[in-house]
């Protein structure tokens, strides 16, 4: 097609930067050894170079290096904070509270502990994506072990006041985790400034390479402590065994150093771009709405749902040179569209309507102008022969209408 | 996933999108589906009194790329056919032509309703015996 590829999909993940890959190539060949192996040089550099990660990286988070446990993935990590602290304060309670809102990572390893026989309550979100804190309030218990509330929502860009939510699980004495995959390298994070004892985080949403995350385990006051889910030769403090994925330890602990030098730069550019964006495809689209919080929210993030317009055949208008991604569900069995707008309150058809764009470190303005004509494009397009628009253009309540569900 | 070169065809230049005039007696509508579940299909037949040929086929889909196809690609079935050959139009063979991938099988279903829809609406309006008058598809 020869046509210019533009990537609006860095929610989902990020291309890696190209400093990352520099800093890793020579744990392929120069350096090949195991972190682990202690007694030959091999070993000596690849352990060294993973220290040097590990402080890089509790530098952008503002924490100490020995409070870092690597991991697979964001997933591993959500999965060893929370079954790893049911498990190990079992003594203590078993309820653990969370939000309708989560990652599946999240919210599918508290179901394996209502499995395991804890508790959970999944919270409600406002219409704006954000929680109530009287809600979080009333639902801690004497058996309240944990909360779990992500930093920044993956399909909204929503920012939870995450201060607010520290505040209240210190009063109660209660673990406070974070799911902070969206925000870690994007915009400042700082668990122990608000209060979150554990964080997981991936290095592919900030421009590293996949297949290494992390998870922050708050060392003093309270010393916090996980069982380990991964067992075998006491890697990471006992926390997660497994031989160190070095190369990828290295090519994140790089990105982190880029974030943490260049994250301010790039969010200023990219809301710049994100406003723009918005402003144009709701200036000339009627029916348009911005899904979740405008103001607590990531900078690179806008979720719209365009009325009467379904979301996946929207995109494959366009999706031959710029990849988004839509809070519909059409491929899968279920015909379910995203439970993360509905949880907001948007009915389904809503839901099945939205795209989210999530620009990047490599978005070009450039992007953003072909995106608006495309989008724009599309919409019209798709509205000229949806059945629907029609109606509402001929004034006809389609919410009477009695439709035949299948 | 990847798209057949036929139904990317369908999607980019849909056939027959339009509307008929629903009030006319020749003119038989089906609407199927739910904006709930992310796809609602209307599709219209206009019946030759004479010949019983369908000569005019209009559709409007809001969905996927798949259900566009699919009622593209009926519409252009349907022209030309009498009520009983349009009647005996299956969604595997719609599946087939569009190299429809299982999960989406269901836009073939939704087609076949939608083309079932619209003959009974047409035969309630000319007084064709069918037991599924009770349709309603609108």
């Amino acid at each position: 097609m020869g046509q210019r590829l533009i990537y609006l999909d860095n929610n989902a993940t990020t291309p890696t930067d190209p400093r990352a890959v520099e800093a890793m190539i020579p744990f392929f060949y120069d350096n090949p050894g195991n972190a682990a192996s202690r007694n030959h040089p091999f070993g000596w550099a690849a352990e060294q170079a993973v220290d040097n990660a590990r402080k890089q990286i509790a530098d952008l988070i503002n924490v100490d290096e020995r409070e870092i446990i690597f991991t697979s993935g964001a997933t591993e990590s959500d999965n060893l904070a929370i079954k790893g602290v049911f498990e190990m304060y079992q003594r203590k309670g078993d309820h653990i509270i969370t939000v309708k809102t989560e990652h599946k990572a999240v919210l599918d390893a508290c179901a394996k502990v209502e499995k395991m026989g804890g508790k959970v309550t999944y919270l409600d979100v406002q219409r704006d994506g954000l929680i109530r804190l009287e809600d979080l309030e009333a639902a801690i218990t004497d058996k309240t072990v944990l909360v779990s509330i992500m930093w920044a929502n993956n399909e909204t860009g929503v920012i939870q006041p995450m201060k607010e939510i520290g505040d209240i699980c210190a009063k109660h004495g209660v673990l406070f985790m974070s799911d902070a995959t969206q925000a870690v390298g994007k915009i400042p994070v700082d668990p122990k400034a608000v209060g979150v004892h554990l964080m997981a985080f991936t290095s592919h949403k900030m421009y590293g390479p996949k297949g290494v995350g992390a998870l922050f385990v708050n060392r003093k006051n309270p010393r916090v402590k996980v069982t380990s889910q991964m067992d075998g030769g006491g890697h990471e403090r006992g926390m997660r065994s497994g031989t160190l994925n070095v190369p990828g330890i290295v090519g994140f602990g790089k990105a982190a150093e880029i974030a943490k030098e260049e994250m301010h730069q790039d969010a200023e550019r990219l809301s710049k771009l994100r406003d723009k964006l918005e402003t144009a495809l709701m200036g000339s689209l009627e029916e348009a709405y911005v899904n979740g919080n405008r103001e607590s929210r990531m900078p690179h993030v806008t979720n719209i749902s365009f009325k009467h317009v379904e979301g996946e055949g929207l995109m494959m208008t366009f999706n031959q040179n710029i990849a988004v991604s839509s809070g519909s569900a059409c491929t899968s069995a279920s015909l379910e569209p995203s439970y993360v707008l509905v949880a907001l309150g948007l009915g389904d058809d809503l839901a099945h309507s939205s795209l989210r764009f999530s620009l990047g470190r490599f978005t070009t303005e450039e992007d953003i102008d072909e995106t608006i004509a495309k989008v724009t494009e599309g919409v019209n397009h798709m509205r000229d022969i949806s059945p629907i628009w029609e109606m509402y253009k001929e004034g006809i309540d389609i919410d009477a209408i009695e439709w035949s569900e299948h | 996933m990847a798209y057949s070169e036929k139904l990317l065809d369908h999607f980019k230049n849909p056939r027959n999108v339009g509307t008929l005039d629903k009030n006319k007696n020749s003119v038989g509508t089906g609407l199927v589906g739910a904006p709930e579940c992310g796809d609602v299909m209307r599709l219209q037949i206009e019946v030759d009194p004479i010949t019983k040929k369908i000569t005019e086929a209009k559709f409007k889909t809001f969905g996927c790329g798949s259900a566009i196809a699919s009622s593209s690609l009926a519409t252009e079935w349907l022209k030309g056919k009498t009520v009983d050959e349009a009647l005996a139009i299956d969604n595997m063979a719609i599946v087939e032509e569009l190299a429809l991938p299982p999960v989406k099988i269901h836009c073939s279903v939704l087609a076949e309703d939608a083309i079932k829809g619209a003959i009974k609406d047409y035969q309630a309006k000319n007084g064709v015996q069918t037991e599924a008058s009770i349709a309603a598809s609108h």
